[in-house]
């Protein structure tokens, strides 16, 4: 089980009350946390808890309806463009274009970002995810394997120092997941990315975070590394956790908090 | 604004043309139909009238590689982004360091590109089939272009942000927005022959002056200098009133939280 990246370390994404309503309905509610440099925070929760919401405002593609949202210290609206030149996104909903070759969709992404040697980069991140025969095909026609790869690959074209990951082992098998999850573990490790990770399944979260959160209809419900939050609560696992989380909305057992704390 | 940004989404759009050479022929074949058609009324309209007027008439031919210069430049804003949303691309872009103006400027040079092309084939067909010269416009050519371009890419940034607006249901609009002002921007008849109350309308549009200037310098080898003018000013308040409500209607799509289901549905 990973340790706690110690709280010392600089702070590279913050949220601050994050308030998000959709029609009057509160798809994230006062939500706030910390994510510090090399660190691989997860967000967790049942379909609907707001972990997208939380992404695509931190983004900047949704507004918040309030709160404050920092990047590498800076204001993340006013500065969006300079934070996006250091963050990058992959997900399982989105795809590079279907009908252009793997190696054109990296070329091009590899020159918005402005990457010296593209080229070379490309080939390095292809060899590294074990996709480097993959670079004529075309993209609409990779399995859903193949494709999460090549949406990570883009995604590490900028060496990142914040990225964020929504939910990038759904519609993967478990072997694919797997091998996704150690890779993502291992570039993190060697480049001190500070990972933002969206999941809903236990064995990424176990696996890859070194803190989670848990929300529950926008709210935090409890957070911690992964064995705090089995300590705290009379689950024997993550997944228990998950389950009552997702059917009463609290977890956190009063009086076994009390002992661990 | 990065113009390796730029240049690398107008690469994203060019291995789009390669990939994909159905689009190029549709990029070259619609224009040919429309020509060869109008072309062949041209030559029946000779066929029966004086000399003079005879020669006159070739302005259809003239129009419809104006008008192309116009409709290409919309397309290449609006079909650009309708690119994007189609390949589910948009959620990339937006992610990326990439500025509204650096994206605008790439549709903006990938319209001026389907132009290219387009006029380039119009143009050779034209005086090969039809004996139109379209250089007969001399050094007009130039800001009859350059006026039409604008304009075209001031309709397109508006067809995109009704797009936006409306999502994906109102996707037609990128083919449609073009003709809806057709009527009124005299490409094919004078200002004076339209209804009288339907006169003061074609002037608020940019491609009004530039179609009678066309007429004129046909007939006699110049133009009025204030039909120019008056383009030009139009066409920088369109563009500038079409780049604020696309940026607008982009705030406002990331303020209602549907960039996102635009961008995934
Ligand atoms: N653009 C939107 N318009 C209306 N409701 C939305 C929109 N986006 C998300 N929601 C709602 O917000 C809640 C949280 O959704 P989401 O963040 O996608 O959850 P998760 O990613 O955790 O599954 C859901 O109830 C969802 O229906
Ligand atoms: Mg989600």
């Amino acid at each position: 089980m990973p340790a706690a990246i110690p709280d010392n370390r600089e702070v590279i994404l913050e949220a601050r009350e994050l308030t998000r309503e959709f029609d009057g309905v509160k798809a994230l509610d006062r939500f706030s946390f910390r994510l510090h440099r090399g660190e691989v925070l997860g967000l967790l929760g049942a379909n609907g808890a707001g972990k997208t919401t939380a992404m695509n405002c931190l983004l900047g593609l949704t507004l918040p309806t309030s709160g404050e949202l920092t990047a590498f210290g800076l204001p993340l609206q006013a500065n969006r463009i300079q934070i996006l030149r250091r963050a990058n996104f992959s997900s399982a909903y989105t795809a590079l274009p279907g009908n252009l070759l793997v190696w054109q969709n990296l070329l091009v992404f590899a020159r918005i970002y402005g990457v010296p040697n593209p080229k070379k980069k490309i080939a390095e991140l292809m060899e590294m995810l074990e996709i480097s025969h993959l670079d004529k095909r075309v993209t609409g026609q990779l399995s859903a394997g193949e494709s999460t790869r090549v949406n990570l690959v883009k995604a590490f074209l900028n060496d990142p120092e914040l990225l964020m990951l929504d939910e990038p082992t759904a519609s993967l098998d478990p072997d694919i997941a797997d091998k996704v999850r150690k890779v993502v573990r291992k570039v993190q490790r060697e480049r001190d990315i500070g990972i933002l990770y969206t999941s809903h399944n236990m064995r990424d979260i176990e696996e890859v975070c070194d803190r989670v959160i848990f929300l529950h209809k926008g709210k935090i419900v409890c957070e911690g590394t992964p064995a705090d939050i089995v300590a705290q609560s009379s689950s024997s696992n993550l997944e228990d956790v998950f389950i009552k989380i997702a059917r009463d909305g609290e977890v956190v057992d009063e009086s076994k908090k009390e002992e661990t704390v | 604004m990065n113009l390796h940004v730029i240049s690398a989404l107008v690469l994203r759009y060019l291995f789009l043309y390669t990939r994909t050479p159905m689009r190029l022929v549709e990029l070259v074949f619609w224009p040919l139909v429309d020509l060869v058609v109008w072309g062949n009324v041209t030559v029946f309209i000779q066929k029966n009238s004086d000399a003079e007027f005879g020669g006159f008439i070739l302005f259809f031919l003239g129009a419809m590689i104006l008008w192309d210069v116009l409709f290409r430049a919309q397309q290449g804003v609006a079909i650009s982004f309708l690119e994007d949303v189609w390949t589910r691309n948009l959620l990339n872009v937006f992610v990326a360091p990439v500025r509204t103006v650096e994206y605008l400027s790439a549709t903006f040079f990938v319209g001026f590109l389907r132009i290219l092309v387009t006029v380039v084939v119009m143009s050779l067909v034209s005086w090969l089939g039809y004996s139109f010269n379209i250089f007969q416009l001399q050094w007009w050519l130039l800001p009859f272009f350059l006026n039409l371009m604008v304009f075209g890419w001031a309709l397109g940034m508006i067809s995109t942000a009704l797009i936006l607006r409306w999502g994906q249901a109102a996707e037609s609009l990128a083919w449609a927005v073009p003709f809806f002002i057709q009527p009124v921007v005299a490409v094919f008849y004078r200002v004076e022959d339209m209804p009288a109350w339907s006169q003061p309308f074609a002037w608020l549009f940019p491609a009004t002056p530039i179609f009678e200037g066309m007429r004129e310098v046909m007939k006699s080898g110049t133009m009025n200098w204030n039909h120019l003018w008056l383009a030009a000013g139009l066409n920088v308040i369109y563009l500038a009133l079409a780049g604020w409500l696309f940026v607008w209607v982009l705030n406002m799509t990331r303020k209602r939280g549907l960039l996102t289901k635009f961008a995934t549905q």
